[in-house]
């Protein structure tokens, strides 16, 4: 569980360190015209991004479990370690290059560049599709040469993980799908920026995870 | 009042995103008001489920061998499903869901949660969830009766009840409910950072937001750990993976499953299940620092230290969940290690304790029932935490931990006291939340029978765990540790049990028959400070502030400041109009 513990105890120290910046030295029970001039909102920026952020930090708790369990589960005498197709790598290109696209998607909803959008995001999907897809063909790899989940629970890990991984990225594209859609039927830079702005994030963080499992995955 | 320069402008107002029919105002609504109330009677009916389940135990635990309608399958069945009811599907679903969405946009001052739509698919997850719960009593096997914990392996071996089907639905209605939870709570996060209104900064939020907030953070990072926990037990059942399951023997036979960890499984439930405490506790004293505050005419004692300590407990309840485990075995550094961190937690439980009753101190006192019950939760939570300090003593614990010591100070610290606060806050909010007041004299009535039932039930219940009666069991024979003072003892709490469980029928009558009966409420009837006392309509309508959104200018506490006409200035109110106690010289 230190996994675990370092990742939360990050977190925590994250929004405890925060909030206790913004509680010291203030006095509530005096009336500050200064206290009364506060818009409300904490942060300078919008609900989603906020809201984003702290799915991510439920999203990290998920993968930081998973990743606690494992390496509790893999000190037990059965454990019997795979070899990971090297389809995987292709996997990872094609995630990687996902992420990239989605950054160049991002840069030209930001700037305003209506023609790249399109582009952007049928690369960005594409991509995305390829690497889950490339998943699948991975499982039915293993699973022809025999690495059965209830075989050994190594290959359960594999599977597992992966799939929760990928059960992350198809809520990626739903959202994918929702801002392609609104940019085909016509609609303006600014109108999906948020929206593209939060998927590149939401990729980024997604592909880290993804690293993190794979190197996690060969190492063991 | 104050709440007239507000209301004053309500004819203004034209409202035109109400919702029409009945199904887009009490089915599929987005406001958070009418949210938090589907969120709390659904909680609330599944709970009175889990009361009446304990019901019957404590029939065959005061009365063995009296029953036959109860047998050791529905024994067990009962228990484990009434304690995850009590943990999950009502304390947790009626703090956060349905006061976290009460509560949240009015006192902070929004219109309501950021994300309305996500907030409706919330109750409605959480709804399919209850369900499924439901439903496993109905599958073949019926319910799992594996103990609330759930530990493999006999949670997924044959011989427990439900281990056909009922372990899987169960499991399946907690990630359901994980799934709901998770966007009720980013909902409530976001709320609380981004939509307050203008002046009303953090330190200026009532003690009830603080605690609701820091629970949602905790549930948002401690439910993952009990959702890893069921997928992985799922897979175990359903497709025979190891990742708890052992080898195991099985009417003569060695199972396929090799290896599996069930110490694994304990740590992440009690990953999940430490800071789960703290999830229901934290809102409670939120609420009932509220309560205090308001029934007692004088401002929190201890404003900045309550909320510091409600960050401090949030921190550290990640970091003791081992004391659950000690019977599991550990090494010894590991034990003292979480000892000594679970009576850490005791420092700003305690300070909160002692704020709560300093309070109380000089006070201008109104026992009415809110107060009565938040009075009655500083005693049953004192109580449940003292015991809490032995058992968080390795030493200590290993010989109590299997009997019902155990069960009556988890009761106390997380069952009744929670308990008490619930009832006091729907009493307190109820003028809000339907424009009546509540009868008096019935609440009393509910007041003390809860009160002092909970304590004839729990506290002979420490002497028989002293006396080294298991839990656990359905039975327990003649044994030599069941001297008979405690098998007539066992007799008496179950009696206790009834009488409690059948004053509940009081709560019910009351808050029903007042719907309609009750007298009108007042729209501020307690002379509160909080924003969500001030708003131009009593109920709320949707948009909870008519035209304009209010504008804060002090904390919530400024009770009997001298030298103001009223013992109450809302939050609302100028310091032109309303000098803040301190700027009169007031100390605090």
């Amino acid at each position: 569980m230190y996994i675990t513990l370092i990742f939360l105890g990050i977190i925590m120290a994250t929004i405890i360190t925060w909030l206790l910046r913004q509680t010291l030295n203030t006095q509530p029970w005096v009336s500050e015209p200064a206290d009364d001039a506060v818009s409300g909102a904490s942060m300078d920026s919008n609900s989603k991004t906020v809201a984003l952020t702290a799915f991510l930090a439920v999203a990290t708790s998920v993968f930081a479990l998973f990743i606690s369990a494992y390496t509790i589960r893999m000190e037990e005498p059965d454990w019997r370690p795979l070899a990971e197709p090297t389809l995987l790598w292709a996997n990872t290109v094609a995630l990687i290059l996902a992420s990239v696209a989605y950054h160049w998607t991002r840069n030209a909803a930001v700037n305003g560049i209506q023609e790249r959008l399109k582009p952007g995001l049928m690369l960005s999907g594409a991509l995305t599709i390829l690497f889950l897809l490339g998943q699948i063909v991975a499982w039915q790899q293993l699973s022809a040469a025999g690495y059965y989940a209830d075989r050994n629970v190594a290959n359960a890990f594999f599977y597992m993980l992966t799939a929760a991984h990928g059960m992350h990225m198809l809520g990626g594209l739903w959202v994918w799908a929702r801002s392609t859609i609104k940019v085909w039927t016509g609609a303006e830079a600014d109108s999906v920026r948020l929206s593209i702005e939060l998927c590149t994030v939401y990729w980024h963080f997604l592909l880290l995870v993804w690293i993190v499992l794979f190197g996690m995955l060969l190492s063991t | 009042m104050a709440y007239v320069s507000i209301a004053d402008r309500d004819h203004e107002v034209e409202h035109h995103d109400d919702p029409q029919t009945f199904i887009t105002k009490y089915v599929w609504s987005q406001d958070h008001k009418v949210i938090a109330i589907q969120y709390g009677a659904l909680a609330i009916a599944i709970g009175l489920v889990g009361m009446l389940m304990s019901s019957v135990f404590r029939l065959q635990l005061g009365f063995p061998d009296t029953f036959e309608f109860i047998n050791p399958e529905n024994y067990y069945q009962f228990v484990t499903v009434h304690g995850m009811i009590m943990v999950v599907y009502l304390l947790t679903a009626l703090f956060l869901g349905g006061f976290g969405n009460y509560l949240i946009p009015l006192m902070c001052g929004s219109r309501d949660m950021v994300f309305p739509f996500m907030n409706m698919l919330s109750v409605w997850v959480f709804g399919l969830s209850v369900l499924i719960l439901v439903a496993s009593f109905f599958v073949p096997g019926g319910a799992t009766g594996a103990g609330w914990t759930l530990y493999p392996p006999h949670a997924i071996s044959p011989g427990t009840p439900g281990t056909e089907w009922g372990i899987v639905l169960m499991l399946a209605s907690l990630g359901v409910f994980i799934v709901a939870f998770t966007m009720g709570g980013l909902n409530y996060v976001t709320t609380i950072l981004q939509a307050r209104c203008k002046g009303m900064t953090l330190m200026r939020m009532p003690l009830s937001i603080w605690g609701i907030f820091v629970a949602t953070i905790l549930g948002l990072l401690a439910f993952p750990a009990l959702l890893v926990a069921a997928i992985m037990m799922l897979l175990d059942k359903l497709i025979g993976t190891s990742f708890f399951m052992p080898a195991v023997i099985q009417a003569g036979e060695l199972t396929t499953n090799v290896g599996g960890s069930p110490v694994l499984f304990q740590h992440l439930f009690w990953f999940f299940g430490h800071p789960e405490v703290y999830i229901v506790a934290l809102p409670a004293f939120g609420l009932v620092s509220d309560l205090l505050s308001t029934h007692a005419r004088k401002n929190i004692f201890g404003y900045r230290m309550m909320v510091w300590a409600i960050l401090a407990i949030g921190g550290l309840s990640f970091i003791v969940w081992a004391h659950h485990m000690y019977v599991s075995g550990m090494n010894p550094y590991f034990g003292f290690f979480f000892a000594t961190t679970t009576l850490i937690i005791a420092v700003p439980t305690a300070l909160k304790v002692y704020n709560w009753v300093l309070t109380l101190w000089q006070g201008n006192i109104h026992l009415r029932a809110p107060m009565l019950f938040a009075i009655g939760f500083i005693f049953t939570f004192t109580h449940g935490g003292l015991t809490g300090l032995f058992l968080g003593n390795v030493t200590i614990d290993l010989p109590l931990s299997d009997t019902y010591f155990v069960v009556a100070h988890f009761h106390m610290v997380m069952g009744v006291s929670p308990v008490l606060v619930l009832f006091g806050a729907i009493y307190h909010w109820y003028p809000k939340m339907t424009g009546r007041m509540y009868n008096e004299t019935i609440a009393k009535w509910h007041f003390w029978l809860t009160f002092l039932g909970a304590y004839a039930l729990y506290l002979p219940m420490h002497y028989i765990g002293f006396l080294g009666v298991p839990r656990r069991y359905f039975a327990m024979g003649d044994t030599a540790f069941m001297p008979d003072s405690a098998v007539t003892l066992n007799a008496a709490m179950t009696v206790s049990a009834l009488v409690v469980a059948a004053s509940q029928l009081l709560f019910f009558y009351n808050i029903f028959v007042s719907l309609k009966k009750g007298e009108k409420a007042d729209p501020n009837p307690w002379k509160a400070t909080t924003l969500e006392w001030q708003t131009p309509d009593n109920p709320p309508k949707h948009g909870n502030w008519g035209h304009d959104l209010p504008e804060v200018h002090r904390w919530a506490y400024d009770y009997s400041v001298p030298g103001y006409k009223d013992d109450f200035i809302p939050q609302n109110v100028p310091a032109s109009e309303a000098p803040a106690g301190r700027d009169h010289g007031v100390s605090h």
